[in-house]
C-alpha cells in the first residue's frame, strides 16, 4: 500500500478566528437540544428484551414439572468465574422421577461472581440452565446475591422441551424389551 | 408601602436590601445549577433530573407533574443535601484560609449585585427612573473593582487546601483572571466615550448607558452591540474567562485537575463556591445586557417608554402607566435577556471544548488585548471626529 | 512394566517403527512402547486375554518366505523382504510378538473396523453421560471421541436392562451401560478367587449378574469398579458424590497393613472423595482392598483432635509444646517413649532423637491380623520395618506394652511420650495411666488422650508428606492430599520442637531438610532424599534383619523368608 501524503491546507482568516466554527457548533448543539430524547426512563419504561437475551441464569422445569437438571456439574466446570456450586444427590427410588436417578441436592449461583457469559447454558446437556430475561439483580447482603435452587426454579419457570428424553426412557422401561 | 420603606432608618434599609440580595441570589444560584443540569441533559438527548417531588405539590394535577418533570424540586433536594451533609475538613489544610476562601468568594458576588440596576419605572412626568439597590455613579467601575476581588477566593482556596491539584487550579485562576480583566475593561471604554459627550458631566452609571440606548432616532435607539460589535465580542469572551466558564474553565478543569481549586471542598463550602460562580454569571449577563443589549428596553429602537405609550394608547387602561406594572414589566424584560445570557453560557459549554492553558494565555495576551487596544483607538478617533 | 529379559527379545514392526520386545508380549503393549495407541476395552494387563470386545483390531503380516526353500522372498520395489499381510484384521490383545511380526494400525480398514465396533457397542448404550459417574474417565467416551462416527444411525428402541442393581454391599450395577467386556468376571475368578459374576441371556440381551444366592461381597469387589471401562459397575460409596474432573489426584500409600499398596487419593477443596489403586507391578499391581478405600473416613470424624490440650483445657500450640518440652526435660531419665509402627520413617527418626535426648526407653506396639495372601498382610502396621531401619527398635514389637507397665508399676517411669499409640488399647491399665504423666501426639480422641497431661493434635497420612517401609523393605513415599484441621500441627514439626525443647540437637521440622539429616545418620538411607525417591519406591537391603521372625505370610508380591525353626 502506497502512502499518500496529503498537504494540510492553511487556515483561512475566518477559520483562524474560530467564530464560524463555533457558530456551526452552536447550531449542532441546538439541533440536539430540540430533538426528541434518546434515553429511556428506566423503571417505568422497560427495554424490549430481544430473543436469546443473556440475563440471569435460571433453572427450568420441563412441561411435566420435572426439574431438568441432573447435576452433571458441567456448568460448574465450565463456569469461568466459578460462580456455580452444585451438590449432587440421588433421586430417591420412590420418587416419580426415580428413572432419572440423579438430581441436584443444592444448586447455588453466586450472582456477585456471575459474568452472564452463557457458557453454562451452552454446555448443559439437559437444557436445564437457561439465561432468561431478567437483567437486574439486587440484594442487601452477599448472601442475598446467591441464588439457591428454589429461587433458581422460581426465576426459571417452565420451558418447552423438544426431546422429552427422560419421558421416552421411562416409557421404554415400562414397556420392556421387544422380545 | 413604598413610602413606609423610605421612612425607615437607612441602616435598616441597608439590612433589608442585603437580605433581599441573599434571598434572591441563593435560590437563583440553585435554579441556575438545575438549569445547567437540564440544559446539559437536553443537549445530550436526555430528559435530565425529573424525579424529586414534594407530596402535596405532587397531588396538584398537571402542574405537579410538570414541575416534577422540570426538576424544580431537585434544587431543594440539592440545597438540603449541601446544607446537611457532613462538612469534612481535610487534614493538613490551612484551616483559617480554607474556611475563609468560600466566604471571600461570596462577598464580591453579593456586593456587585447591588450596583446593577435591574429595571425601571416611569414617574409622574413620564421620565424613566431606574430600579437598583445602590444607584452608584461610578457604576461599572464599582462592578469591575469588586468583582475582580473574587480571584482571591480561588487563590486562597487553592493554596489553603495544601494539595497539588487545588494549588495548580489556584495558580491558573490568578493568571487567567488578571489577563482577561485587561481586555474586558478596555473593551467597554468606547461605550462610555460615546455616552459621555465632551463638556457634559461624566458618568460610569449603567443606568445611564441604558438611558442612552433608549433615545429616539436611529443612532440613539441602536443597542451598542450594533454600534460596537467588536467591543461586545471582546467583552463576551472575557466574560467567559472571568466567570471560569467553558471553554475557559482552567481553574476547575475536571479532566486534569480533578476539581481544581475546590477539589478539597465539600458540602456547604463547596456550595458557596457554586453560588458565587452562578452569581458571577448572572451579574456578567446582566452587565452585558445593560451595556450592549439595551437593558430593559424590549427591542432595538423601541424603548420601554415607547412600549408603555403604545400599550396605553391601545387599551387606554390606567394601570398600564402605574409604576408597579411598569417596574415589573421592565424587570421581566431585563430578566428575560439575562436568562438568555445564562442559557448562552450553558449552550457554549456543551459546544466548545476546553482550551489548553497555553492557548488561554495566548488568546488573552496576544489576540484579545491587541484587539481591544485597536478597538479602543479606532473608536476614540472615530468619536473624536464625529463629535468635533 | 515389561522386564527387559535380554535373551528372548524379538523385533516387531508397528506402523513402520521397529521395536525389540520380549517374546510373548502382545501387540497392544508392544504398540504402547512405540507410542501407538491401540484402543481396547476387555483387555487388561493383569487379567487373562479373552478378546471379546473386538476394539483392538489390527492388521498383521509376516515376512514372506518361499514355502519350499524357506528362503525370504524379496520385494523388488523396496528391496526389502516382502510382507504377507493377513487380509482379515486380527485382535491385538491376543496376538503375541513373534520374530518379524508386522502390525498396521492406521489403515482405512482398521479405521472402519473401529468405527464399526464402536457403533455396535453404542447402539444399546444409554445416553446417560450427564448422570454417569464414569463420565470423564470412561473408555467408551474417550474412544467414541477418537473412533466414533459422531452420529447415530440407530432408530429402533434401545434395550431395557435393570438399573441400580446391588451386586454387593459396595457395588451398584447399571446393566444398560455394560458393554460385556467381562473384566469384572475375570477379576473375581482370577484375582479375588471369588467366582460370583457371570452373564445370562444371549446377544443384545446378555446381562451381567451374580450367581443366584451369591453376592459380590469380597474385600476386593471395588476393583471391579476400577477396571470397568464404562459406568456399569459403580461404587455405592462414591456414586453421585462428585464428578471426577473436579478431583485432584495425590499419590499415597495404603496404611492398612505392611503391604503398602500404592494408592491415589482423589480430593477436591480439602475434602477426600475416594481412594483408588495406583499401579505398581512390584507391590500391588493395579489392585487395592476395599477396606483400604475407607481409610479416608476418619479424616473428618467427630472425635478428631482439633485444639492442643494442657491438663484437659485448650491451649495454643506454642504453649502446649513449650509445656510438654519443659515438663519432659524435668523428668528426663525416667521417661518412656512409645513410638508407632504407623508413623512415617521421618517421625520414627525424630522419635528416636527424642528418646536419645531424654535418655528414655523406646517401645513399639505390634498390631496383627489375618493376612489374606493378597494385599493385606498379617502385620497391620504399615511401617514396622521403618522403625527397624531407622534404629528406633532392634527387635520386633510385641502386641502389648507389658514391659512398660511393669516399669510404671516399679516407679522407674514417671512420664510417657506416645506418638499416636493408644496406651490403654496397648495393654496399660487405667491405674497405670494415672500414675504417669503422658504427652500424647495423635489425631483422634481415645482413652489415652483423656488421661494425658498434654495432647498435641497432629496430622493423618493424607494431610502430610512422608515415607513408609513396606514388608519388602521398599521405601515408598506419600504426599499431602488435603490440609489438616485447624489446630493440628504436622508430626515432624511437633517432634522436632520437642527434641529441641528437651535439649537434643536441633533438627529440621520440615521433611526435605530433615532427609539430609536422616541420610547422614542412617547408613542404609545415605543416598536417599525425599525428592529423588522414585514413585514406585526404593528397595532397601533387608539382610541385616533377615533373621527376625516377621509375622507376615505370603502376599501378592511377597514371599516370607524361610522362618527360623523355632516358629
Amino acid at each position: 500500500m502506497s502512502v499518500k501524503i496529503v498537504e494540510r491546507k492553511p487556515l483561512t482568516l475566518a477559520e483562524r478566528t474560530y467564530i464560524p466554527q463555533i457558530v456551526g457548533g452552536l447550531k449542532t448543539t441546538w439541533k440536539h437540544l430540540v430533538r426528541p430524547k434518546e434515553t429511556m426512563e428506566y423503571p417505568e419504561q422497560r427495554p424490549a428484551i430481544p430473543p436469546r437475551y443473556r440475563g440471569v441464569p435460571t433453572l427450568v422445569r420441563d412441561p411435566h414439572g420435572r426439574e431438568k437438571c441432573v447435576s452433571c456439574q458441567l456448568c460448574e466446570f465450565v463456569c469461568p468465574p466459578k460462580a456455580i456450586r452444585i451438590t449432587p444427590g440421588e433421586i430417591p427410588p420412590d420418587s416419580a422421577t426415580a428413572h432419572v436417578e440423579k438430581g441436584p441436592q443444592a444448586f447455588d449461583i453466586d450472582m456477585l461472581r456471575c459474568i452472564y457469559c452463557g457458557m453454562c447454558e451452552e454446555v448443559c446437556p439437559e437444557e436445564a440452565i437457561v439465561l432468561q430475561n431478567q437483567f437486574s439483580m439486587s440484594g442487601y447482603s452477599r448472601d442475598e446475591m446467591i441464588n439457591h435452587k428454589d429461587r433458581l426454579y422460581e426465576l426459571g419457570g417452565t420451558l418447552p422441551d423438544k426431546h422429552l428424553k427422560w419421558d421416552k426412557k421411562k416409557a421404554a422401561e415400562e414397556h420392556g424389551n421387544a422380545h | 408601602m413604598v413610602d413606609f420603606y423610605f421612612q425607615l432608618h437607612p441602616v435598616i434599609q441597608a439590612v433589608l436590601k442585603g437580605l433581599a440580595v441573599i434571598l434572591v441570589i441563593f435560590p437563583l444560584g440553585g435554579i441556575c445549577s438545575m438549569a445547567e443540569r437540564k440544559v446539559s441533559a437536553w443537549i445530550q438527548g436526555r430528559p435530565g433530573p425529573n424525579r424529586a417531588i414534594v407530596p402535596w405539590i405532587a397531588w396538584i394535577p398537571f402542574v405537579g407533574t410538570f414541575l416534577q418533570r422540570l426538576g424544580l424540586f431537585h434544587v431543594m433536594a440539592d440545597g438540603g443535601k449541601m446544607l446537611f451533609k457532613e462538612d469534612a475538613l481535610p487534614g493538613g489544610v490551612n484551616k483559617f484560609y480554607f474556611i475563609l476562601a468560600p466566604i471571600v468568594a461570596m462577598i464580591p458576588a453579593l456586593t456587585t449585585v447591588t450596583t446593577v440596576p435591574f429595571g425601571a419605572y416611569l414617574d409622574g412626568h413620564g421620565a424613566v427612573i431606574p430600579l437598583g439597590l445602590a444607584n452608584v455613579d461610578i457604576g461599572l467601575l464599582a462592578v469591575f473593582a469588586v468583582s475582580s476581588l473574587g480571584v482571591y477566593s480561588l487563590i486562597l482556596a487553592g493554596w489553603a487546601s495544601n494539595s497539588k491539584y487545588p494549588f495548580l487550579g489556584g495558580v491558573r485562576a490568578s493568571a487567567q483572571l488578571i489577563s482577561y480583566e485587561l481586555s474586558m475593561t478596555l473593551s467597554v471604554i468606547p461605550v462610555f466615550l460615546w455616552i459621555n459627550a465632551p463638556g457634559t458631566e461624566g458618568t460610569m452609571s449603567l443606568a445611564k448607558t441604558v438611558e442612552f440606548q433608549s433615545q429616539p432616532g436611529f443612532w440613539g435607539g441602536a443597542w451598542f452591540i450594533f454600534i460596537m460589535p467588536v467591543s461586545a465580542f471582546i467583552f463576551l469572551v472575557s466574560l467567559f474567562a472571568e466567570t471560569n466558564r467553558q471553554p475557559f474553565d482552567m481553574p476547575e478543569s475536571e479532566a486534569d485537575l480533578v476539581g481544581g481549586f475546590h477539589t478539597e471542598y465539600g458540602a456547604f463550602k463547596w456550595g458557596l463556591f457554586f453560588v458565587a460562580e452562578y452569581a458571577h454569571m448572572i451579574i456578567g449577563s446582566g452587565v452585558f445586557t445593560l451595556l450592549f443589549l439595551g437593558g430593559w428596553n424590549p427591542l432595538p429602537w423601541i424603548s420601554l417608554a415607547d412600549l408603555i405609550g403604545w400599550l396605553n394608547g391601545i387599551t387606554g387602561a390606567a394601570w398600564i402607566i402605574h409604576p408597579l406594572f411598569v417596574g415589573l414589566l421592565s424587570i421581566g424584560i431585563f430578566l428575560g435577556k439575562v436568562v438568555f445570557g445564562i442559557f448562552f453560557f450553558m449552550w457554549v459549554r456543551w459546544t466548545v471544548p476546553r482550551f489548553r492553558y497555553d492557548q488561554v494565555m495566548e488568546l488573552g495576551w496576544k489576540k484579545l488585548l491587541p484587539l481591544a487596544i485597536a478597538n479602543l483607538l479606532v473608536y476614540a478617533i472615530g468619536i473624536a471626529v464625529i463629535t468635533k | 512394566m515389561i522386564a527387559p529379559a535380554k535373551s528372548d527379545l524379538v523385533t516387531v514392526n508397528v506402523d513402520g517403527k521397529e521395536i525389540a520386545v520380549p517374546k510373548g508380549t502382545n501387540v497392544i503393549e508392544a504398540a504402547r512402547l512405540v507410542g501407538v495407541d491401540v484402543p481396547y476395552y476387555c483387555y487388561h494387563p493383569k487379567l487373562t486375554v479373552v478378546g471379546n470386545c473386538r476394539m483392538c483390531l489390527i492388521e498383521m503380516g509376516m515376512p514372506a518366505v518361499d514355502p519350499v526353500s524357506k528362503a525370504p522372498i524379496m520385494d523388488p520395489v523396496t528391496g526389502k523382504q516382502k510382507i504377507n499381510w493377513i487380509p482379515r484384521p486380527q485382535i491385538g490383545c491376543a496376538t503375541n510378538a513373534s520374530p518379524g511380526l508386522h502390525i498396521r494400525t492406521n489403515t482405512p480398514q482398521i479405521k472402519d473396523c473401529r468405527e464399526g465396533v464402536m457403533e455396535f457397542l453404542l447402539i444399546n448404550h444409554p445416553l446417560d453421560c450427564p448422570i454417569c459417574d464414569q463420565a470423564g474417565e470412561c473408555k467408551l467416551q474417550e474412544q467414541s471421541t477418537g473412533y466414533g462416527r459422531g452420529y447415530s444411525r440407530f432408530i429402533e428402541q434401545k434395550n431395557v436392562k435393570p438399573k441400580r442393581t446391588q451386586l454387593g454391599p459396595r457395588v451398584t450395577l447399571d446393566d444398560e451401560r455394560c458393554i460385556l467386556c467381562s473384566r469384572c468376571i475375570r477379576f473375581c475368578k482370577e484375582i479375588a478367587k471369588d467366582d460370583v459374576l457371570g452373564f445370562v441371556d444371549r446377544g443384545s440381551y446378555s446381562t451381567l449378574t451374580c450367581y443366584p444366592g451369591k453376592a459380590l461381597a469380597n474385600n476386593y469387589s471395588l476393583n471391579t469398579v476400577d477396571i470397568c471401562p464404562v459406568g456399569a459397575l459403580t461404587s455405592t460409596d462414591f456414586r453421585f458424590k462428585m464428578r471426577v474432573w473436579f478431583l485432584k489426584q495425590t499419590n499415597s500409600i495404603d496404611t492398612e497393613s505392611s503391604v503398602g499398596a500404592n494408592t491415589v487419593v482423589w480430593s477436591r477443596e480439602g475434602v477426600i472423595y475416594r481412594i483408588t489403586p495406583r499401579r505398581n507391578d512390584e507391590v500391588n499391581d493395579t489392585w487395592l482392598a476395599d477396606s483400604a478405600r475407607d481409610l479416608y473416613k476418619p479424616v473428618r470424624a467427630a472425635d478428631r483432635l482439633g485444639s492442643p490440650l494442657v491438663s484437659g483445657s485448650a491451649a495454643t500450640g506454642e504453649v502446649a509444646m513449650a509445656k510438654a518440652a519443659e515438663f519432659l526435660k524435668s523428668s528426663a531419665g525416667s521417661v518412656a517413649v512409645v513410638g508407632s509402627g504407623r508413623s512415617s520413617v521421618e517421625e520414627q527418626f525424630l522419635t528416636r532423637k527424642l528418646a536419645t535426648a531424654l535418655q528414655a526407653s523406646t517401645h513399639l506396639v505390634s498390631r496383627t491380623g489375618e493376612g489374606d495372601k493378597l494385599l493385606i498382610s498379617a502385620d497391620r502396621n504399615p511401617n514396622v520395618r521403618g522403625a527397624l531401619v531407622i534404629g528406633l527398635i532392634a527387635q520386633l514389637p510385641k502386641s502389648t506394652l507389658g514391659e512398660l507397665g511393669a516399669a510404671i508399676d516399679a516407679g522407674r517411669v514417671k512420664a510417657v511420650v506416645s506418638v499416636g499409640e493408644d496406651l490403654a488399647a496397648a495393654g496399660l491399665t487405667t491405674a497405670q495411666l494415672a500414675k504417669v504423666a503422658i504427652v500424647y501426639l495423635g489425631t483422634h480422641a481415645n482413652a489415652t488422650t483423656a488421661a494425658a497431661k498434654v495432647v498435641l493434635p497432629t496430622l493423618m497420612t493424607f494431610e502430610k508428606n512422608g515415607t513408609f517401609v513396606n514388608q519388602q523393605f521398599r521405601l515408598q513415599k506419600f504426599f499431602k492430599a488435603v490440609p489438616g484441621p485447624t489446630g493440628a500441627v504436622e508430626d515432624v514439626a511437633v517432634l522436632a520442637r520437642l527434641v529441641a525443647g528437651c535439649g537434643g540437637a536441633a533438627v529440621a521440622g520440615e521433611i526435605n531438610t530433615l532427609w539430609t539429616t536422616i541420610a547422614a545418620e542412617v547408613p542404609a538411607l545415605q543416598t536417599v532424599t525425599f525428592a529423588n525417591l522414585p514413585e514406585t519406591g526404593l528397595l532397601l537391603d533387608a539382610t541385616p534383619w533377615a533373621t527376625l521372625p516377621f509375622v507376615e505370610g505370603e502376599t501378592l508380591h511377597y514371599k516370607p523368608a524361610a522362618q527360623p525353626a523355632s516358629s
